[in-house]
């Protein structure tokens, strides 16, 4: 009984920050694309 | 006559990782790996909550982190009044992003968790109450930074707002002890502890991973906000360009 709570909060959190996360890193990926390499440089290239 | 050879010019990727992003992606996956390892698997069940203790090593990390996230938005709106720094204004954003998502996450899992331990999903209790408010005044601030107007005077607006929502958060985090509350009280601090052992060890891998991950994903997020922000000033130039051209072209004798 008490697993299933235990596995519907990790799973919340796991689709949420997962989808976050790709949708940041394909986000950087189309602006970069899209901007001159001198508009996307970081301070640690 | 010696041929002086020139470095190969370095390619820009075209993403937002770098060395200082694979080295905290890399800690991110140790620091999940043990966190989940010792949550899930080697912690023992509790004698009073049995397994739902394992929402602990979850909830708590992440509500900690989104109080992180808004105290660098506190820090970023205070740097954008006092010099209207560009870098601090999408800082702040971002961290206001992350932390509403976490703090989302908080309010979900803590419902999760209310269930087998209090009998309820939902209660109007100070403490959840006082969540759900800064929820939604974050929520607001993120809606002010998307509002079409100036950017100068949108950034000191949405840095006024950012200050003043930081009232939220030692509200929340103290309002167990200002009400009387359904929520229990600090399980962990610097002087008191009411955990050890493998438990212990799970809330403190948890801690670790999630500061982690949040570093890696401020980075990411940081740099994806810094693009935004270059693609609009490059837009705004080639808008700028064009009408200096079109209106050069409608001079008299100019170019047609």
């Amino acid at each position: 009984m008490f697993w299933g709570y235990v596995i519907a909060g990790y799973g919340i959190a796991a689709v949420v920050l997962g989808t976050y996360v790709v949708s940041t890193l394909r986000r950087g990926r189309t602006l970069s694309r899209q901007l001159d390499p001198e508009q996307r440089r970081f301070l640690d290239d | 006559m010696t041929t002086v050879e020139m470095p190969p010019a370095r390619s820009v990727p075209e993403h937002t990782g770098s060395r200082l992003t694979r080295a905290l992606g890399g800690a991110v996956l140790v620091t999940w790996t043990l966190w989940l390892l010792w949550g899930l698997v080697l912690s023992p069940a509790d004698v009073v909550q049995h397994e739902s203790v394992r929402l602990f090593y979850l909830h708590v990390p992440m509500a900690i982190m989104s109080s992180v996230t808004f105290s660098i938005t506190l820090i970023g709106s205070i740097m954008v009044l006092r010099n209207g720094s560009v870098f601090w204004d999408l800082m702040a954003g971002v961290a206001a992003e992350i932390g509403v998502m976490f703090l989302g996450l908080v309010i979900a899992t803590g419902a999760v968790w209310g269930k087998p331990t209090w009998g309820t999903y939902w209660e109007w209790d100070p403490r959840l109450t006082t969540a759900a408010l800064m929820f939604l005044v974050y929520l607001g601030y993120l809606v002010i930074r998307r509002l079409d107007m100036d950017p100068v005077v949108r950034a000191r607006r949405a840095a006024v707002f950012g200050i003043v929502a930081f009232i939220n958060v030692p509200l929340t985090r103290f309002s167990v002890q200002i009400w009387n509350s359904l929520h229990q009280e600090t399980t962990i601090s610097l002087t008191d502890t009411q955990m050890d052992g493998a438990q212990l060890t799970s809330y403190a891998l948890g801690m670790l991973a999630m500061a982690t991950f949040l570093a890696w994903l401020l980075v990411h997020r940081f740099r994806v906000a810094w693009l935004e922000h270059a693609m609009d000033e490059s837009g705004l130039e080639k808008l700028i360009r064009d009408r200096r051209a079109e209106g050069a072209a409608n001079e008299p004798g100019g170019v047609r």
